[in-house]
């Protein structure tokens, strides 16, 4: 008995001694996209016990902070979803333009629209959507996002798309040339249209876009520039679409939530992730870029000259902000019409 | 009335106080985890969606109305809208070939199983619940592994000069049936294996005796009395084949909606929590439809041939 309690003793000192460290981190993250050398190298550096949990959608992330008392300090939204937290009043305004290591950001991805002058978030990563091609199967060109929705013959079921209502629905718009968000009933039926047509073309609709392409499932998958840099580790064939649309971007940002308990922790780790050898470690795990000057003087030479993360001369990319409540709601109708 | 007898019935109030007392923490447990959960859904189901998801508080039946009507995005009329029905309709038609394809094979595997001799049989079920031990995700991404086009079936296939470019059989619909019915089959085998283990057969001989033929045996005598494990097998598959999230989502590649992810998007990107939780109501009170009808058979016809 007296052995019982000692070990239980023991093994709930063992549990919470790293609680006596000068303070804790609670981080919310994506799935796979933290450097576990990043989170290391800041514990030892402040002496901060951080903790590391993960989902796989802004939607997850939103539904758990909304529901309060979550116990996170850190969660990192991409671009629109931080609009949405910002409006609906769930961040800190932690001040990140005052903090010693702001001069490192590059100047572009200061005046964000859901951040203007970078008052709550610090970018963490940032990205572009087109879609990937085994170059091994298909040979034709891959410069336009048509290739998605028009394909050559050859390519016909052979197409994985995500299965994201935003991303797909804003390249099917890109194709047939219409504003994002538009609530133009015309430009919106030319979209659906577009979609019903371009449907029996594609294999399947997954994010699982790694596994697909490198099973050999389909031959082009809509992906993200990171994941197609992880592709092409497998299979060296694989080539990310830099197309002459306009390519969609989206950037992943650190932000504290409101009434979190370690609000002086979580404004250090902002810092403390803008010093470019430290996003170096951060895009050195997940495969992308990380919107911090210098960064790339950190990072083996094959990551910085891939040709996923630099984009060609003229070649452009945007971030889109949310629709508007009606626009989400034909998307909707589009959506389930085409998944019926 | 002796004091005897007062004295048990105060005790038996007593008892009685005492087992009331004691059902209160599972009564709390039913009503904070089921019950309570389901006003809420009623309760959103009837609200205004607010912008980002989550309600705003403000009385509307617009959920139900636009799980059947449409307000047409191009021309703005009001018209009957076929969409949500129809995820329905096809979730409801993998239900029930899922259904009927584990009764077609579960039946034989249960008969054979319960005409083993005693020591044995435990052994056969065994192994019909094996699979169970490892995650059903794990087991689905194994199918998908092995159906493939370069999968494990396609490649003997191929080696053995039956065919010669491998069969599309992931991402069908077939995948998806397969897969509902690998997941569930246990699900019926086990109810028919209790009813078909108590069967009488005596019964079957008697049958022979007065010259029946094998298939009138089956018609009249092991159906019948196996009836009450069939309509609990086929309730036991039907109802998680349909409300299935995980296994036509991996297998059937996501470019048809099923009911599960139709209801999961209303809470993810399109921001419209009333309709999901309408949407999830309708999907349960046909449940509880099919639940009426089954208590329904087995207090009618279901006891006759018991005793």
């Amino acid at each position: 008995m007296t052995r019982t309690i000692l070990a239980t003793t023991a093994i709930w000192t063992l549990i919470t001694a790293p609680a006596l460290a000068a303070g804790e981190l609670h981080i919310y993250n994506w799935g796979d996209y933290t450097s576990p050398k990043l989170i290391e190298k800041f514990e030892k550096e402040f002496d901060v016990k951080v903790t590391l949990d993960s989902y796989d959608s802004n939607e997850t992330m939103l539904a758990k902070v909304r529901a309060g008392n979550s116990g996170f300090d850190i969660v990192v939204p991409s671009d629109y979803t931080v609009k949405v937290m910002i409006d609906e009043g769930l961040l800190e305004e932690t001040k990140p333009n005052e903090m010693a290591n702001f001069k490192h950001m590059i100047p572009k991805f200061v005046d964000v629209y859901w951040d203007p002058g970078r008052n709550y978030t610090v970018p963490w990563q940032f990205g572009l959507t087109t879609y990937a091609v085994n170059t091994d199967k298909y040979k034709g060109p891959m410069d336009s996002i048509s290739l998605l929705f028009a394909p050559p013959e050859e390519l016909k079921g052979r197409i994985n798309v995500l299965d994201d209502m935003n991303s797909l629905i804003h390249a099917a718009e890109r194709f047939v040339g219409v504003d994002r968000c538009t609530s133009n009933k015309e430009d919106l039926k030319k979209v659906n249209d577009a979609l019903l047509a371009a449907k029996p073309y594609w294999r399947t609709m997954s994010y699982d876009t790694i596994t697909k392409i490198t099973s050999g499932d389909v031959d082009v998958t809509q992906t993200w520039n990171g994941a197609a840099y992880r592709m092409r580790q497998q299979i060296p064939a694989i080539k990310f679409a830099m197309t002459k649309e306009v390519m969609e971007g989206w950037m992943d940002n650190v932000s504290v939530l409101k009434g979190a308990a370690n609000v002086e922790n979580a404004k250090l780790f902002q810092n403390f992730i803008m010093a470019p050898e430290n996003a170096a470690l951060i895009s050195e795990f997940a495969g992308y870029d990380n919107g911090i000057e210098g960064s790339k003087a950190f990072l083996p030479p094959e990551f910085a000259s891939a040709p996923e993360i630099n984009m060609p001369e003229g070649a452009t990319s945007e971030f889109v902000p949310p629709c508007p409540k009606e626009v989400v709601e034909i998307y909707n109708k589009i959506w389930t019409n085409l998944k019926k | 009335m002796s004091a005897l007898q007062r004295s048990t019935a105060k005790r038996d109030a007593g008892i009685d106080r005492v087992s009331r007392l004691l059902t209160l923490p599972s009564l709390a447990i039913i009503f904070v985890f089921g019950i309570l959960p389901l006003v809420i859904m009623l309760v959103y189901s009837f609200l205004k969606p607010a912008a980002y998801g989550g309600v705003e508080w403000e009385f509307s039946t617009e959920a139900y109305v636009s799980f059947f009507f449409t307000q047409d995005i191009f021309d703005e009329t009001l018209t009957f809208n076929p969409d949500y029905l129809s995820i329905y309709l096809r979730s409801f038609v993998f239900a029930v070939g899922t259904m009927i394809a584990c009764l077609l094979l579960g039946f034989p595997t249960a008969y054979f199983i319960a005409t083993r001799p005693a020591h044995q049989r435990q052994w056969w079920l065994l192994l019909v619940t094996i699979p169970f031990w490892s995650n059903l995700l794990i087991r689905t991404v194994a199918i998908m592994l092995i159906i493939r086009d370069e999968g494990l079936v396609n490649h003997w296939l191929i080696n053995l000069g039956v065919i010669d470019r491998p069969i599309v059989m992931l991402y069908t619909n077939f995948a998806i049936v397969l897969g509902l019915f690998y997941s569930f089959f246990p699900f019926m085998v086990l109810p028919l294996y209790t009813s078909l283990e108590k069967l009488d057969f005596r019964l079957v001989e008697a049958g022979f005796d007065l010259y029946a033929t094998r298939g009138r045996v089956l018609r009249r005598i092991i159906i019948p009395l196996a009836k009450p494990g069939i309509v609990a097998g086929c309730l036991l598959v039907f109802i998680p084949a349909l409300g299935a999230y995980v296994t036509p989502l991996i297998l059937g590649g996501g470019t048809h909606l099923m009911i599960g992810d139709l209801i999961a998007q209303q809470f993810g990107s399109s921001r419209n929590w009333p309709l999901g939780a309408a949407q999830a109501l309708i999907l349960m009170s046909g449940v509880l439809v099919a639940l009426f009808f089954y208590a329904r058979n087995t207090a009618g016809k279901g006891v006759g041939h018991g005793r």
